[in-house]
């Protein structure tokens, strides 16, 4: 049991410390990081984006947990999580790549031909291309196995015809994954096929969608008579669940926590400056217990990723501390901002940069939040399989499981 | 960094667990709870004595197994597990480890080896009466090597025979040390929300008592608070996590309408729910027992946020047990009412979660600017 740096660590941490400051602005201790929860980027922040990361994949701090030969450092999650926690306090653009670096990679590294790994793997780590997740659709989101985006066999290639939506950075993409169904006469799980699509081709057309924050980080993603090389598929003709799995199970592991673990300060602080009742709030002795609440839960969160990481570096499969991270830190995040908010008072109904304190830090966050609550697996369905994978209780009752996908009933969103 | 315990550690748990399983079940502490006269459970005390845990981190020398803080508190998360109805969280973490961090020789000399063989049971009188005790407040004085004072409730009282009593000296908090044999300490039995653990009211007239080392003072007290507070924790986490996992079987065995109760899914979330806040209490507990077993610092901050995460899950745990039993969970023949009372006594024993929050934000605030969010 041991929560320091080991001495690999940190003289690890030294480097990474050094190679930031010789390339990015340290933050200084009071100026509030941003808040980057679904901004439509500029082309101009996406290149800066790109570049940065060209830059460190160019000398050695990229894709740190990668085998050397697809262009990563064959580090330790460990050593992820100091190089993390470093760049962390530097002003540094936006980082695109989570869905690419930390899901989709990874998803070719596990089921894709030598020939796909030669040829994406490497290119992803660098960045100049960017890759984006095709999976929800609008009548199959927690249900993903219900998808009705087809893939039809035609000559050595597949046509594609369907509506992908919710797709996280699809406007900036190059390239996407996708989940088809190429059989309807088979069970909803048996029929679907997984490919890497151009976002290029000719039939995609991309459309951003408004979210409630007013950014447009997702769209709606069409596609029609997409025509897709079978060089493309990823993992067997009707395997594309086993493929999606893994893909998935990544997703709640990069996207963790999620928004509010890391800004307890911040509250901290607003807490100290906002007043109540002609004192600072945090004389008030029903603010403090909540504050302690969040420092309390906040903190066991980090630890418990921490615990998943030793498991990791041990080689052992992440225990089931891993699927809490989400389920907890995602409702976390909206509690600790909704309270924020609640501090504020009458200034909590304000949204302006110049008037609402802490740049509007947490009017924002309590728009984004519900967002994480949702993306990714939600509260519900996070709970399902902590309840199902972790304590092996019964499976939810499933009516369509075993039925041709073509007979099984839907209901739709639309209205 | 490494947030595992090593092997060796484990197997002191791993001990520590078959051991309980055939001595602590929970038909043990039932016989207590349900005796009209006992107190604890004589035979378990001398076999948990002849394991070493009493004298778990008390050197070798004086009569202990010279063992750490982090074996320390994977026993003392199986002790929590069984329910064991025996005074070990207030005579090993309270008046052992006050002897141990404060005591100058002659006292380590004449208490430690007896506290390590059980022979003698110590207790530690803080609180004065209603709400949370605070040192500041303490109205027992301690002069002239006398002590003059009420204390109550006194946890694990009931066969102690040495007591470390908060006390006020001529220049603030110190520890007393103080025998409780004789005339000039009156000792009342309470009825107690766990009678499967005593409480009592010290009422100390002239009592003679020595002081503890050099007294401690404010800050030492604190230390002494901090420390026990990880070690109950573990406790809670233990026993939390028994009543989760007692909870778990029924629902799988029980049926209703057909199914399984653990089938339905506000069933499982309730369970998912639980669990998670169980692991997240146990996550701030190994950072704590880090910086117990290390004298870290951080031990300051560690051990209120662990404190107050062990104690609510334990509570919730309870609370949850009795829910997803239905009616049997609330008779008197189930166990769910033992949990459910030891995790409140639990609470209440070293200062409830409220207090623990509300030591923790003054000392975040203390901390000011050096804090850092590191937090994923
Ligand atoms: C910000 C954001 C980014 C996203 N990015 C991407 C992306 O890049 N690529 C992509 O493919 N998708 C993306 N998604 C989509 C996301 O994965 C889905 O929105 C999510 O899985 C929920 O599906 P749904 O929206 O269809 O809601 P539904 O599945 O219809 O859920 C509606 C409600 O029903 C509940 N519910 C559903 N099933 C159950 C059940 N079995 N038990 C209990 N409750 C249930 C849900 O919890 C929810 O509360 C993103 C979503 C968001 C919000």
């Amino acid at each position: 049991m041991n929560f320091e740096d080991t001495p690999q660590e940190a003289a690890f941490r030294a480097k990474a410390r050094a190679w930031l400051e010789k390339n990015a602005r340290l933050r200084p201790a009071d100026e509030i990081a941003p808040n980057l929860l679904g901004e439509r980027e500029s082309a101009d922040v996406i290149q800066r984006a790109k570049d940065w990361q060209t830059k460190k994949f160019d000398e050695g701090w990229a894709v740190l947990t990668w085998p050397t030969e697809y262009g990563g450092q064959g580090l330790g999650r460990l050593e992820a999580v100091v190089w993390g926690q470093e760049e962390a306090k530097f002003d540094v653009p936006p980082n695109i790549y989570a869905i690419g670096h930390g899901m989709l990679g990874p998803t070719i590294m596990a089921h894709g031909s030598d020939e796909q790994k030669q040829k994406y793997v490497r290119e992803m780590a660098r960045g100049q291309v960017v890759w984006c997740q095709l999976f929800s659709e609008p009548d199959a989101g927690s249900d993903l196995a219900g998808l009705r985006t087809s893939a039809v066999k035609d000559g050595n290639d597949w046509v594609i015809n369907g509506q992908k939506i919710w797709s996280t950075g699809a406007h900036f993409s190059d390239y996407g994954m996708i989940v088809t169904r190429s059989d309807t006469n088979a069970p909803k799980h048996a029929g679907l096929t997984y490919f890497i699509v151009d976002m290029h081709a000719k039939g995609v057309e991309v459309r951003p969608i408004k979210q409630i924050n007013g950014g447009s980080g997702f769209n709606e993603v069409f596609f029609s008579d997409v025509r897709v090389p079978d060089a493309n598929r990823l993992g067997g003709v009707g395997d594309g669940w086993r493929v999606a799995i893994t893909t998935l199970m990544n997703e709640r592991v990069a996207i963790g926590a999620g928004g509010g673990a890391g800004r307890f300060k911040d509250l901290l602080k607003l807490a100290r400056a906002t007043k109540r009742g002609g004192r600072p709030a945090i004389e008030d002795s029903a603010v403090r217990q909540k504050l302690a609440d969040f420092y309390i839960r906040s903190k066991g969160l980090q630890f418990t990723g921490y615990r998943t990481l030793s498991a990791l570096s041990r080689g052992a499969t992440p225990g089931p501390e891993g699927s809490i991270g989400k389920a907890v830190g995602a409702p976390l995040g909206q509690e600790m901002a909704s309270f924020a908010m609640e501090l504020q008072g009458v200034l909590g109904a304000v949204n302006d940069r110049g008037v609402s304190p802490q740049d509007a830090l947490w009017q924002e966050m309590y728009l984004g939040t519900p967002g994480i609550r949702i993306a990714g697996g939600t509260d519900e369905i996070l709970k399902n399989i902590i309840a199902e994978r972790v304590l092996r209780l019964p499976p939810e009752i499933r009516v369509d499981k075993d039925r041709p996908f073509r007979e099984i009933p839907t209901g739709s969103v639309k209205g | 960094m490494n947030l595992e315990f090593s092997e060796d550690q484990k197997f002191v748990q791993h001990t520590a667990r078959e051991f309980l399983a055939k001595n602590a079940g929970l038909d043990v502490c039932r016989k207590v709870l349900e005796s009209k006269t006992a107190t604890s459970d004589p035979g378990l005390w001398k076999g948990v004595a002849e394991m070493g845990w009493l004298g778990a981190v008390v050197p070798e020398d004086l009569g202990g197994a010279g063992l750490g803080h982090l074996e320390l508190v994977l026993i003392a998360e199986e002790i929590g597990r069984s329910l064991a109805p025996i005074p070990f969280s207030t005579s090993v973490y309270l008046a052992t480890e006050a002897i141990l961090l404060f005591g100058n020789d002659a006292q380590k000399q004449q208490w430690l080896p007896r506290l390590a063989s059980g022979e003698v049971v110590g207790t530690f009188a803080l609180a004065e009466g209603a709400g949370e005790p605070d040192l500041a407040s303490v109205a027992t004085r301690f002069e002239n090597g006398k002590l003059n004072g009420t204390k109550l409730p006194v946890f694990d009282a009931a066969d102690a025979g040495v007591a470390i009593v908060v006390s006020q000296g001529a220049q603030g908090p110190v520890l007393a040390l103080a025998e409780l044999a004789g005339k000039h300490v009156e000792k009342t039995a309470l009825e107690s929300f766990d009678p499967s653990r005593t409480l009592a009211k010290l009422v100390f007239c002239d009592a003679p008592a020595e002081r503890l080392g050099d007294g401690g003072g404010a800050a030492a007290i604190e230390t002494l608070l901090d420390r026990a507070a990880v070690m109950t924790g573990f406790e809670q986490i233990g026993g939390a996590t028994r009543a989760f996992e007692i909870t778990r079987e029924f629902t799988l065995g029980r049926y209703a309408f057909g199914r399984p109760i653990a089938s339905f899914q506000a069933v499982k979330h309730r369970l998912a729910e639980l669990y998670a806040q169980i692991e997240i209490a146990r996550s701030n507990g190994y950072y704590a027992a880090w910086a117990l077993s290390t004298g870290n610092e951080e031990l300051a901050l560690a051990a209120c946020s662990f404190r107050a995460a062990a104690s609510e899950a334990f509570e919730k745990a309870g609370e949850e047990m009795i829910q997803l039993h239905g009616g049997v969970g609330f008779t008197w023949e189930y166990d769910c009412h033992l949990f459910y009372r030891r995790a409140k006594w639990l609470s209440a024993s070293l200062g409830t979660p409220s207090a623990w929050r509300e030591k923790l934000i003054q000392r975040l605030e203390a901390k000011g600017a050096a804090l850092v969010d590191d937090g994923e």
